[in-house]
């Protein structure tokens, strides 16, 4: 791809998905403008640039608009594929990373809008089989990838590590709803290490100050 | 294992023709294994995918890959020089074409499964109307990506004709069995024509499930949907 002149990311603060764009172009240390927007009053722009999901976040680069927060993180990858690569190089390794990324969206994602979305007991039980989804999460990235290094997939920050770390304030977010602790460092030790270290990345560290943006947790703070 | 490349597959399933229609497309040699999966799942099949339990799951040199969407991916990293891409190698089209994909799984093929599982008119009604609604959407996307060419992919089938081309025998089947119009020739006229095309693919034909004994299949489906409802 030739050389790309414009970057703008269309997000919205509290939006963990939003978050992972803007770790993933800090790590590749891309140039980006930054719109938030108004979810309750959505803008034409974004209707026009997202008209299938009128949501956040939308990347556009040069003018073309790309939707879906994982198909954003690989596009990202792709384009600025020299500066810390998301993604291992054996195919094998990259279909098992591409495989724990979809069972983020595919459990998570919904365990999350059950948690939010229930109440009482109902709650509860969605609570524990969030739980149960994460150590899923964590016996399969043991298995499957885990190095011995803080970060999921290498000593550097990867794809899953960028996916958890975005979503780490909603975690915090849809624990303090179901009133326990969803990630324990005990249990996900794997997932909790990956998460203190990506905090303490300079190049995550210094987001705060750019865009309006809450800060990420302090280490293990879920 | 006997040959470098298996397929744990199931005759019926969409899924799997996306990857069986990849292999041929890359003239890949692999040994077929249908999988049983009402009850007793194989050992190799709950071994190689033991968190979704489902197929398709391609084993190649014993390591498994699951997920139609990741198959395809690694298909394309490991047998690059075989064939024509199944992805477009442009990032933005690629991507284009992922969103899409993601679509079709997320929000097209539930429809249709809707439509196969509705008990009340008023869940049929709501599941056709998503359907068709996403057959609008991927009328234009065919129109905007193809730019005039044979298939959304462009002269060669690609990525996202393949994921949507698996699904058309469901399609007809569950408009038998509903008695609707999905894939109409009036509103559709660009996808009807590319669905043409798309099935006189040699490889698609001499892949492509029966219709008749996918109906039948269809009905199992339905029956055993409404037997679990039920308990």
């Amino acid at each position: 791809m030739e050389e790309v002149k414009e970057v703008k990311l269309h997000g919205y603060v509290k939006s963990g998905y939003s978050t992972m764009v803007h770790y993933a172009l800090r790590l590749k240390g891309v140039c980006y403008e930054y719109v938030e927007e108004d979810l309750k009053n959505k803008s034409e722009e974004l209707l026009s640039l997202n008209p299938v999901y009128k949501k956040v976040p939308v990347l556009v680069v040069d003018g073309r608009p790309i939707a879906e927060s994982l198909i954003i993180l690989e596009f990202v990858d792709e384009v600025w594929k020299d500066n810390n690569p998301f993604l291992p190089q054996d195919p094998y390794e990259r279909a098992k990373v591409r495989f724990w990324a979809q069972f983020f969206y595919q459990k998570l994602v919904p365990g999350g809008y059950a948690i939010r979305n229930s109440e009482g007991e109902a709650r509860k039980k969605a609570a524990e089989e969030f739980v149960d989804s994460l150590i899923i999460l964590e016996e399969g990235l043991r298995k499957d990838l885990y190095t011995g290094v803080p970060f999921i997939h290498g000593e550097r920050p990867g794809l899953l590590d960028v996916i958890l770390s975005g979503s780490h304030s909603t975690f915090n977010y849809l624990g303090g709803l179901a009133g326990v602790k969803l990630l324990e460092k005990e249990r996900m030790p794997i997932l909790c290490s990956s998460l203190d270290a990506f905090v303490e990345l300079d190049a995550i560290k210094s987001m705060a100050q750019d865009f309006k943006i809450p800060k990420p947790p302090a280490p293990s703070a879920a | 294992m006997a040959k470098e490349v298996n397929l744990l597959g199931l005759w019926a399933s969409p899924f799997v023709l996306r990857v069986q229609i990849a292999l041929e497309l890359k003239g890949v040699s692999y040994e077929y294994l249908e999988q049983q999966l009402w009850e007793n799942k194989s050992e190799l099949l709950l071994r190689s995918n033991p968190v979704y339990k489902r197929v398709p799951v391609l084993i190649h040199k014993d390591q498994p890959i699951c997920e139609s969407a990741i198959i395809l991916q690694y298909m394309d990293e490991v047998w690059g020089a075989c064939g024509p891409a199944i992805l477009p190698s442009d990032p933005y089209e690629r991507a284009i074409a992922c969103f899409w994909v993601s679509y079709i799984d997320d929000k097209f093929g539930p429809s249709l499964v809707g439509l196969i599982r509705g008990k009340t008119d008023e869940e049929n009604a709501a599941a056709a109307e998503q359907a068709i609604l996403g057959l609008e959407l991927l009328e234009e996307a065919y129109e905007k990506s193809s730019r005039g060419k044979r298939f959304f992919g462009g002269d060669d089938v690609g990525y996202l004709d393949i994921v949507l081309g698996s699904s058309l025998r469901w399609i007809e089947v569950i408009e038998i069995m509903r008695g609707i119009k999905l894939l109409d020739n009036a509103k559709f006229p660009l996808l009807m024509a590319w669905a043409e095309r798309f099935r006189a693919a040699a490889v698609v034909k001499k892949l492509m499930p029966e219709a008749g004994k996918l109906m039948e299949y269809a009905k199992e489906v339905q029956a055993r949907m409404n037997a679990a409802a039920a308990n």
